[in-house]
């Protein structure tokens, strides 16, 4: 079985993220790391890689710049088997249909060889993700769209997933080959050991370009966006408030009256 | 004027609140048109035409499970069809995980742009302007899409549902959904039980509690009954299996953006803000006084959230 895990490299969420003045966000002031919801999709990748036959190989595909082979190699220690980078200068500032292009030629070439059967997705990239790149993937490969799951299992050539909806709890399955994306209830993502750290720098990687995949550079980056940003604006930060320390119930009298002189009650 | 589609959320003909809001934003770009996609659209058509709809599209096929019985595809290839029919300005759907997936899929289909998550939606030169909160609340973006249909993904409560009465008329859709759309099958489903409070994303305030409840919520709720509130949580009060998912406030829960936000044992983490950062007033308990969430509030007290609720 051949599962390919989609993830990305994001700007760290706890350092200050901010926007270059094209209205792209700014990749290389601001450290990077594997997107922790794609850690989840890693996890779910390796528990059915360890589940299933001892063949199954677990390929990681990340487009972006040159760091992005950070997380992929994140993944690696992790316990998938090799790692395939896209990298090249036309793609930066791609919007969610280029990269799912981008995306979708390149596990078709991941396929050439030996055909795939589970492209595994994060439930959003953490630095102002769509959620919409794993059903993007789904529409341009023509497969199931099994996506959102809290509970991933394999049986046989159907892939089962609980989706908690947004009106309805639901089990939702398809037959392989399909896109699956799984959310941050699915079960902790494991750290990589120091095994994993070691066998990790012998893994292989390669790193493909969009020649390499047949896309036209026209086809993607930042002015061949279906969308512009007109405006990025910081919002002012929130000033700090009066805060009280309670002591023998002069805190609850305290927030009541907060709460009244704000016509809360 | 130009169609505007509408994608009309509904359980079982039972039309939620977001639709009114998109059928509002609608009313300001265009004429709305109401995509009903189901089998009665009897109940949901005085509603949808209470609030502005000039067109509903009911939509339906030979075989009715086609909607129910399948994740997303079905619907998105539905709206696809009636973008090259109606030549729409733009398409609204809820920014909800199914609604994002189907303006995903419909994105593709029609090469159009796509924008999610959108707070505001206003007419623009050519194509709508589109507001969004991103980098958990840190930033506000505008934006347009600039390729094909413009599809917006639009965030509940981005606008104030107003009545405006439209021609309200019924257009039978029929519809036939191919075998590729009818591939992820749902096998069940379990409606999500009521709570009897307000609900999470569109309640005027919200009381939400952590792991500093310590798995007590009884304090939280009281608090919240007593406001008229509906209750959030934390992550780790809802990884802690003390209150369901359907409850969590923040990066990969609900957003909530209410008149008053009370976080009770919540320390302020990164996640947690970019769910309620956007909160008008914003009013903490917690015990330790250095904690984060305590640069966020207009209030704030230090002390036992298990002294202070009750007390208050
Ligand atoms: C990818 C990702 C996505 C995430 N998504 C979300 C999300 O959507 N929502 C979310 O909330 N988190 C999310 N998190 C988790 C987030 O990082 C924090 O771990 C989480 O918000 C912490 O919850 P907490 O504040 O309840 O717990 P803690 O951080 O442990 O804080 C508990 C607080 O309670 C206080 N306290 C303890 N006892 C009392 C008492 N008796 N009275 C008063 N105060 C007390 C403590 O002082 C402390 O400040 C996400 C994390 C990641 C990595
Ligand atoms: N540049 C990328 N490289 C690899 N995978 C990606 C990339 N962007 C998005 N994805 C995948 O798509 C999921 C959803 O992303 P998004 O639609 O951007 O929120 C992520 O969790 C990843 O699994």
């Amino acid at each position: 079985m051949n599962i390919v895990v989609c993830v990305k490299h994001v700007p760290d969420a706890t350092a200050d993220r901010q926007f270059e003045a094209d209205g792209t966000v700014d990749r290389v002031g601001v450290d990077g790391l594997l997107s922790e919801l794609d850690e989840y999709a890693v996890e779910q990748a390796l528990q059915i890689k360890e589940k299933g036959s001892d063949d199954t190989v677990v390929t990681v595909l990340s487009i972006g710049p040159e760091q992005a082979t950070d997380a992929i190699r994140k993944a690696l220690q992790m316990g998938a088997d090799k790692g395939v980078h896209v990298v090249d200068d036309a793609i930066a500032g791609s919007d969610a249909p280029a990269t799912s292009l981008v995306l979708a030629k390149a596990i078709e070439k991941i396929g050439s060889d030996s055909s795939w059967d589970v492209v595994m997705c994060g439930m959003a990239s953490t630095d102002g993700g769509m959620s919409v790149v794993p059903a993007m993937l789904a529409e341009r490969l023509g497969v199931p769209q099994v996506t959102l799951g809290s509970e991933v299992s394999l049986e046989g050539n159907t892939l089962r997933i609980r989706r908690d909806g947004d009106t309805a709890t639901e089990t939702i399955e398809g037959s392989l080959p399909l896109v699956a994306s799984v959310t941050d209830q699915s079960g902790e993502a494991r750290y990589p050991s120091f095994k994993g750290i070691m066998a990790a720098k012998k893994k292989p990687m390669e790193t493909w370009s969009l020649a390499d995949l047949g896309v036209d550079a026209g086809q993607v980056g930042l002015a061949a966006a279906w969308t512009s940003v007109e405006s990025t604006e910081a919002r002012p930060p929130r000033s700090q408030g009066e805060i009280v320390t309670d002591e023998d119930g002069s805190g609850a009298k305290a927030l009541v009256d907060f709460l009244a002189s704000k016509k809360f009650i | 004027m130009s169609e505007i589609l509408v994608l009309v959320d509904h359980v079982d003909g039972v039309v939620g609140k977001t639709t009114n809001e998109l059928l509002t934003i609608a009313h300001r770009l265009g004429e709305p048109s109401a995509v009903f996609i189901g089998s009665d659209v009897s109940s949901a058509a005085e509603v949808l035409k209470a609030y502005g709809a000039e067109k509903i599209y009911a939509v339906s096929s030979a075989d009715d499970s086609d909607f129910t019985d399948y994740l997303v595809a079905p619907k998105a290839e539905v709206l696809a069809q009636l973008v090259q029919q109606a030549q729409p300005a733009a398409v609204l759907v809820t920014a909800n995980g199914e609604g994002k997936e189907i303006a995903g899929r419909l994105a593709i289909k029609t090469e159009s742009g796509l924008i999610t998550d959108a707070v505001d939606v206003q007419p623009g030169d050519g194509s709508p302007v589109t507001t969004q909160s991103v980098f958990a609340g840190s930033y506000t973006v505008t934006a347009k899409v600039t390729k094909g249909t413009p599809i917006i993904a639009v965030k509940p409560n981005a606008a104030t549902p107003e009545q405006a009465e439209g021609a309200g008329a019924v257009e039978q859709v029929s519809v036939s959904i191919s075998d590729a759309a009818k591939a992820a099958k749902i096998v069940s489903s379990e409606p999500r039980a009521a709570s009897g409070r307000p609900d999470l994303e569109a309640a005027a305030i919200v009381v939400s509690g952590g792991r500093g409840t310590g798995g007590n919520f009884e304090p939280v709720e009281a608090l919240a009954d007593a406001l008229g509130a509906a209750v959030g949580a934390s992550r780790a009060a809802v990884d802690s299996g003390w209150i369901p998912h359907a409850y969590q406030v923040g990066q990969t829960g609900k957003t909530v953006s209410p008149q008053l936000y009370v976080a009770t044992g919540i320390s302020g983490a990164i996640q947690h803000r970019a769910g309620m950062q956007t909160s008008k007033t914003i009013v903490a308990v917690n015990k330790d006084e250095e904690a984060p969430i305590f640069e966020l509030v207009d209030f704030g007290v230090v002390g036992d959230l298990h002294k202070v609720l009750p007390a208050a």
